[in-house]
């Protein structure tokens, strides 16, 4: 025990240290920044001429086309910034991003997601937006709360979200009909969720054909329930696993794979359950936004509906988004913050939200996306805003979501009882959350 | 290697050749560093051949031997993600005897190498029925016995997993044809480790199939003729002839079969998946060394992780030269 508290000592030592160099190294940046810079604001609209050479980091892409009509509208303001984007497959991305901040080389601009941003803010690799904001050139207001919420790390803000996704379930109608079973409106409770799986698995589990799919994924399925039921996965540092509330929210799992309503966890590890869904043999699956990409074009495509998340206590999903940030150790900072300035504004937004891959961000611009699958109802991923929260994070997401996928399996299996696995994952988790600190 | 067998000697039972002292291997030395033994003066090559091995030389110590040292100081300290550590001595050290995940991990490995080893003797079977005089088409055999090995572990991963799905998986249906309920090979903790190790021993065979049909092709047709006439049978042949002038393929093949299965990573990683329950159970070495450092971001702990396979497998690999004097033949 001693030696996991020196280990802890140490590793805060560490962090300290870390943090008091970055402290030093801003403090000097901003003593001796470039003079044609506004030292009070951090930020200003940088000249017209204004010559550079810049990266930007992303992962996808998908993304890069639409990426592309932006980079020529910015090309239009600053023709002379030259922007070269990197894409890293998401696989890599991080690996790449972690040892390209251990020696200050990251993109000038690039990507981020939720479960790092507290490690790169808290380390000092990140500029903040708290110039651009205070020169009115970025305005937080146009963006869901929830994201810019995510984005902020004790008070600063680190970017402005350039996309959103929450959750929905997606509808297979044919199945509904095959079973003689009415699809359900949008307005439902967790039981109807549970006896509608049930009537469909019942009616053509001897064709291989389930109502629904348990969670094996916390985003997409079991964060969700936890959110419904009034519970929380951390909050002030500290895991809510070992919750009644958070509790419940599991339990609606082990439930539905218990009621044989879903493929048991071993199905789901072999075939996973969008595959399930894909492959026509599934009626109804937890799924984001983004899942369009897999269903539009397809022949499932003209007997797909999405339906809000059912409700437990209260109505809730996650909504999760990717920003745009710009490295402390930028060498054009100027450059990097006007492309990330230019990236989260209207028009660039509405470019993307027409290309149709992604749900833009900024208020607004989403009607392409909706517009992409007509006859799907996709609006509910738009109307889940309304009650949407964060993707949980800390400083050191990967660790506890490890556990996660380490223990809830057991519960999901009906192996161990569910109030014994969340307090061994509250207990473990609240371990690597201290060793946060 | 031909011109030092002699057919009387080479002959000779194994139980004989068990008998004879240990082969002098330092009559070879000479020849090492300074040419052909009969002409080597000691000394007279000065600094050439060191000059000849130099580009191997920097390359290994850039690539290999620096990074061992570093290791080895990352694993005496507390690192940050971004770099930034602090010299803790021998702290992850403590910790980590007390991890039962590196036990776990430990035997998962152990099991794994112990299945993939299985696939040496069926290689031993394999090359020399390819190397039955007047087999036809036994290149292409061989071509096909060594595909595996080149194609790409991930890519062979995906088939292997479609393959062992429990429910629309070829081998359950295979089995379910001849009345068998096959099991979710991948996601049932006791038959995962099985299955992986099973590809690995497959994806291996190529491989040992190729080195050792290149030993038997030294062992000179005399011999045969001989024992022939002294009237062996075929499986006498190959038990007191094969086998025994064998030996040292079937000792190289062994040595880097247990190395490689030592750093069992990528093939586990995308056969069970990341997301799979059955991984805390199934960890290998290195897979518990990619989760501490490159999940949990602990790279000091995963470091020290490091040094304990390495020191593993010099040991391991240290004990089969030892008792490689015991059964080798020297040829």
């Amino acid at each position: 025990m001693s030696s996991t508290s020196a280990r802890r000592a140490t590793r805060s030592a560490a962090l300290a240290l870390t943090l008091a160099a970055a402290l030093v190294a801003t403090g000097c940046s901003s003593s001796s920044s470039d003079p044609g810079k506004s030292t009070s604001a951090g930020y200003s609209t940088p000249a017209k001429d204004l010559s550079a050479s810049i990266t930007y980091g992303v992962w996808d892409q998908n993304q890069v086309p639409a990426i592309q009509q932006n980079l020529e509208g910015f090309n239009k303001q600053y023709p002379n910034i030259k922007v070269s984007v990197n894409v890293t497959p998401f696989g890599e991305y991080w690996t790449k991003l972690q040892t390209q901040a251990s020696s200050n080389t990251l993109p000038d601009l690039f990507w981020m997601n939720g479960p790092n941003i507290g490690l790169y803010a808290s380390n000092g690799k990140l500029e903040p937006i708290t110039g651009e904001v205070n020169a009115k050139a970025l305005d937080p207001a146009n963006y869901p709360p929830a994201l810019v919420d995510l984005y902020t790390i004790n008070g600063t803000k680190y970017g402005v979200p350039k996309d959103f996704d929450t959750i929905g379930v997606w509808t297979n109608k044919a199945l509904f009909d095959k079973a003689g079973v009415p699809v359900p409106t949008g307005d439902w409770t967790w039981q109807q969720f549970q006896d509608t799986a049930k009537q469909i698995s019942d009616k053509l589990k001897s064709q291989g054909i389930y109502g629904a799919a348990g969670g094996m994924d916390g985003q997409t399925t079991y964060y969700n329930t936890i959110f419904q039921a009034g519970g929380t996965v951390v909050a002030d540092g500290k895991s809510g696993y070992d919750s009644p509330e958070s509790q419940a929210g599991i339990k609606f799992w082990t439930d539905l794979i218990a009621s044989d309503a879903s493929p048991s966890i071993q199905q789901l590890t072999d075939t996973t359950a969008d595959q399930w869904f894909t492959s026509g043999k599934l009626a109804m699956y937890w799924g984001g936004s983004w899942f369009r990409a897999a269903l539009k074009d397809t022949a499932l495509a003209k007997d797909i509906t999405v339906l809000p998340l059912p409700k437990d206590k209260e109505q809730a999903t996650v909504i999760h988004g990717v920003a745009n940030v710009v490295a402390a150790s930028s060498k054009n900072k100027q450059a990097a913050q006007a492309l990330q300035v230019y990236l989260a504004g209207k028009d660039a937004q509405q470019q993307q939200g027409d290309a149709g891959s992604i749900i833009p961000a900024f208020t607004g611009t989403q009607a392409g996306f909706t517009k992409s699958m007509p006859n799907a109802n996709l609006q509910v991923f738009l109307d889940a805003l309304a009650y949407a929260k964060p993707l949980p994070v800390s400083k050191n997401t990967a660790a506890w979501n490890a556990m996660e996928a380490d223990l809830l399996p057991q519960a999901f299996s009906g192996e161990r009882p569910v109030a014994d696995v969340t307090k061994e994952l509250a207990t473990k988790m609240d371990a690597a959350l201290a060793k946060e600190e | 290697m031909a011109t030092s067998t002699h057919g009387p000697r080479a002959a000779a039972s194994p139980e004989m050749a068990a008998a004879r002292p240990p082969a002098p291997t330092a009559r070879r030395r000479p020849g090492w560093l300074g040419g052909p033994g009969k002409n080597a003066v000691s000394g007279s090559d000065g600094l050439w051949p060191w000059l000849f091995v130099l580009p191997l030389l920097t390359g290994v110590a850039v690539f290999y031997l620096w990074p061992i040292l570093a290791t080895a100081y990352l694993s005496l300290t507390q690192s940050g993600p971004f770099g930034g550590s602090t010299f803790t001595g021998f702290s992850n050290f403590t910790a980590l005897v007390k991890d039962d995940q590196l036990y776990l991990s430990l035997a998962n490995t152990l099991l794994y190498t112990g299945i993939v080893l299985i696939g040496v003797p069926i290689a031993v079977y394999i090359a020399s029925l390819l190397n039955l005089p007047g087999l036809r088409f036994a290149q292409f055999y061989r071509a096909l016995f060594f595909l595996p090995f080149v194609a790409m572990p991930t890519a062979i991963a995906m088939v292997w997993r479609l393959l062992f799905n429990g429910d629309f998986g070829l081998i359950n249906r295979g089995l379910g044809l001849v009345g068998v309920d096959g099991p979710y090979w991948i996601s049932t903790p006791t038959t995962a480790m099985i299955a992986v190790a099973i590809v690995g021993l497959w994806s291996s065979l190529g491989f040992s199939v190729i080195v050792l049909g290149a030993g038997l092709k030294n062992i000179p047709p005399e011999l045969y003729e001989a024992a022939e006439l002294d009237g062996a049978s075929t499986w006498r042949q190959f038990r007191s002839v094969t086998v025994p002038l064998l030996t040292p393929s079937i000792f190289f093949v062994t040595i880097v079969t247990v190395i490689s299965s030592f750093q069992l990573f990528d093939l586990l990683y995308a056969i069970l998946g990341s997301s799979n329950p059955v991984l805390p159970r199934s960890l290998s070495l290195v897979y518990f060394f990619y989760r501490e450092g490159f999940v949990n971001n602990d790279k000091g702990y995963a470091a020290a992780i490091a040094m304990v396979i390495l020191v593993i497998i010099a040991v391991v690999t240290a004990l089969q030269f030892r008792m490689q004097r015991r059964w080798v033949q020297d040829v």
